[in-house]
């Protein structure tokens, strides 16, 4: 294991050393904005104490990241395959375009997580939020599935505005006692059946063994599944010249 | 109702002394244009499928079939043309957005067209092309400010990652979806052969041709389709999509009936899910934001690759360039208004951006005015047609070009302008096994590297007659352009002067 003291080091120079560095557990100490922390890394461990800066995790490739912090913009961006666990809150675009592997939130997200969230066979990507999500949840999502939980919300609808627009695939999952005002006429709405409560139950167990939550709390709320009417949006709107 | 009647634009004239009832014509004709009549035994037509592709023409074996554009019309109208008002007949009976493909048609000034290339006459002696070297190789990346040597005094050269291209030209952005596999084929293997780049499009890279990834661009986009470290590592370069001539400020849209089979597993969506790329990258409402996308690339192939910024060619883009030039860009594509698309709302194509020629023109004297233009490479595109092109974009200040409706003419597309049909007949614009088949990537390809080949000549007989041996000393030098009929403004922007001046 090796462990790296980030303190005053500038991102460029860090992530050099982490890439340089053979471990494959690595711990990093006094994080403090650093950008790009294991962009594209595959095979790794990391333990990291601080706040790191934008773009954690972007391109990940199967590693593992633990922050035991926040952690700022775009994490895990087009993320392929991997965990990333925050202890703590995220900014926006986290998710973007993620493509595989599984991004838990203790608690908060803050806009545009998820958007542009894809699927194809085998790859299923998963957010977990446990509170609440600022608005732009899960734009244009085209496979995936995105679960917020609301633990604080007291059964309010967890998200901010305009949810699901642009949604053409894939399903979030809202513990809700009723539904966002404002969908998007793509997105529909309805009530969680028992196949999706057994599916939010896989989904959630792996995030309420690592925060320490009771599972059966968490699902003897109110579920709600968005999901899209068509996974041709746009198809109408074109007339050929 | 007869009022949306339209009158086919174009008809399929038949010399029936010269048809054979062979057939051909029919069954090479997706659109289904022709069909045998059993009953009168002769081959008959319904010209209101035609979209003058020619495909039956070239393959009609006793030369029995034209195509002629039609000459019924409205009453003669200069500003209610006829395609002004079938058009609205058209929305007015489906209410959708009018689609089109291809550069848009519209008679907008080319600057191309009224520039003039000088050449030596007694006193700089012009150069013999065919007997002493003339250099077309360019490079491009960053390059650094001041010249950095080694422990022995060598200058280093691979201090920043670059392209190295043969000839200035590279085959631009077009997505596997939008264009056939054959298609793809045809782009790579000739990149390989040529010593220049293709460029995979935002439809991510198919498995088969990641061994032409050391001449592939690969291209990321708003939607991100295809896009994981293994494609990122493939390629020679990245290319982060901002813009596309054709549709400045929209974004791309492939419909679910053309997600099939690979093309569904190329971009890793489900089969006939929409693949819908919008307009913005909602991480990017900034150049700081750029500057993040672009570093998050640069960490994820560790500094290796040189990175792409590709923008529209819009009204302030010289402000947009300088901007994008201290984003850490490598490379700057700019892609002028009458550069292709596979499939663009017709008003958009035909209405918004600025031609190439005037925004080349004020983004390299932008960037030298402001100190930056040797940290990025200019590449151009939008309708580059011919090798005198080129040697205008260069003189104007590129270091290369990108060319993409040039490749696909040179592939047999005829510019029907129907590629958002899917039915292309020509094999390129399609998905239909049946219709790729037609193109054969050998044959695409060595069509290709004539056509490069026969650039390259010309570029350097042009050079040669400027007394010019290397085309880095073409680039910027404006002097070497005279513009004719074109007024003051103009020529000022361009920073060229008038012919006899």
């Amino acid at each position: 294991m090796a462990r790296i003291n980030a303190q005053n080091q500038y991102y460029k120079d860090l992530n050099k050393l982490i890439r340089s560095c053979g471990e494959s557990d690595i711990e990093l100490d006094n994080v403090m904005g650093q950008r790009f922390i294991a962009c594209g890394m595959k095979g790794k461990n990391f333990l990291i104490h601080g706040v790191p800066g934008n773009a954690l995790g972007a391109y990940l490739d199967g590693s593992s990241i633990e922050v035991t912090e926040n952690a700022q913009d775009a994490v895990g961006d087009t993320m392929n395959e991997g965990r990333i666990v925050i202890h703590g809150s995220v900014g926006d675009a986290c998710g973007y375009a993620m493509r595989g592997g599984r991004i838990y939130i203790r608690d908060c997200a803050g806009y545009r997580a998820g958007i542009h969230m894809k699927a194809y066979k085998d790859k299923q990507p998963l957010v977990v939020i446990g509170d609440a999500a600022g608005s732009f949840l899960g734009e244009y999502q085209a496979g995936g599935t995105i679960i917020v939980l609301g633990l604080k919300q007291n059964g309010k609808p967890p998200v901010g505005y305009f949810c699901g627009t642009g949604m053409h695939g894939g399903k979030i999952y809202l513990r809700s006692d009723y539904p966002p005002f404002d969908l998007p006429p793509q997105v529909s709405c309805r009530e969680a059946q028992k196949s999706d409560l057994d599916d939010i139950r896989v989904k959630i167990s792996e995030f309420c063994s690592i925060f320490n939550m009771d599972k059966e709390e968490i699902m003897s709320k109110h579920f709600l599944v968005l999901e899209p009417n068509s996974a041709n949006p746009y198809k109408q709107l074109y007339t050929n010249i | 109702m007869a009022i949306n009647y339209i009158y086919p634009e174009y008809e399929v004239v038949r010399n029936y002394d010269r048809c054979i009832s062979c057939r051909v014509c029919e069954r090479q004709c997706a659109n289904l244009v022709h069909h045998y009549d059993t009953k009168r035994g002769k081959m008959i037509c319904d010209e209101s499928k035609c979209v003058a592709c020619h495909r039956c023409v070239a393959l009609c074996p006793t030369r029995a079939l034209k195509i002629v554009k039609s000459d019924h019309t409205f009453k003669e109208n200069a500003n209610w043309t006829g395609e002004k008002i079938t058009n609205i007949y058209r929305q007015a009976e489906s209410g959708g957005v009018l689609l089109a493909s291809m550069g848009t048609p519209k008679n907008y000034p080319v600057y191309w067209d009224k520039i003039l290339i000088n050449a030596s006459q007694v006193t700089n002696p012009s150069i013999d092309p065919l007997r002493e070297p003339m250099e077309t190789k360019v490079f491009l990346g960053h390059k650094n400010d001041k010249i950095v040597r080694d422990q022995y005094g060598r200058i280093k050269c691979d201090e920043t990652p670059q392209l190295e291209l043969q000839v200035p030209v590279m085959f631009s952005a077009m997505s596997y979806g939008s264009i056939s596999y054959n298609a793809h084929k045809s782009l790579a293997m000739a990149s390989k052969k040529l010593g220049i780049y293709y460029n995979t499009g935002e439809g991510g890279l198919h498995e088969d041709f990641y061994e032409y990834g050391p001449n592939t661009i690969v291209q990321i986009a708003s939607g991100r389709f295809g896009v994981h470290p293994d494609y990122l590592k493939a390629g020679a370069a990245l290319e982060i999509k901002m813009g596309q001539g054709a549709k400045p400020g929209i974004g791309g849209h492939l419909p679910g009936a053309k997600i099939v089979g690979d093309v569904s597993k190329t971009r890793m969506i489900p089969e006939g899910s929409d693949a819908i790329s919008p307009a913005p990258h909602h991480d990017i409402y900034s150049i700081e934001d750029l500057r993040q996308l672009v570093y998050t690339l640069k960490e994820a192939t560790n500094y290796t690759k040189p990175v792409i910024v590709k923008i529209a060619a819009v009204h302030n883009v010289s402000a947009i360039a300088s901007g994008v030039a201290r984003s850490g860009a490598d490379i700057i594509a700019i892609d002028g208004f009458r550069g292709g698309t596979g499939a663009a709302p017709a008003a958009i194509r035909d209405n918004v951006g600025i031609p190439i020629e005037l925004a080349l023109a004020s983004v390299d004297k932008r960037l030298r005015d402001e100190g930056i233009r040797n940290d990025v490479s200019l590449v151009v595109g939008g309708s580059i047609r011919s090798s005198a092109d080129i040697v205008k974009a260069i003189a104007l200040g590129a270091d290369a070009v990108y060319i993409a409706t040039s490749a696909l003419i040179a592939l047999g597309c005829h510019l029907c302008r129907s590629c958002h049909s899917g039915r292309c007949n020509w094999g390129i614009a399609t998905q239909r096994p049946d219709l790729v088949k037609r193109l054969n990537p050998e044959i695409g390809s060595e069509k290709l590297v004539n056509l490069i080949h026969a650039w390259q000549h010309e570029i350097k007989e042009m050079m040669g007659g400027m007394g010019i041996n290397s085309i880095e000393a073409l680039r910027g030098n404006r002097a070497m352009l005279r513009g004719i009929g074109l007024t003051r403004e103009e020529l000022d922007i361009l920073g060229i002067k008038h012919a006899g001046e």
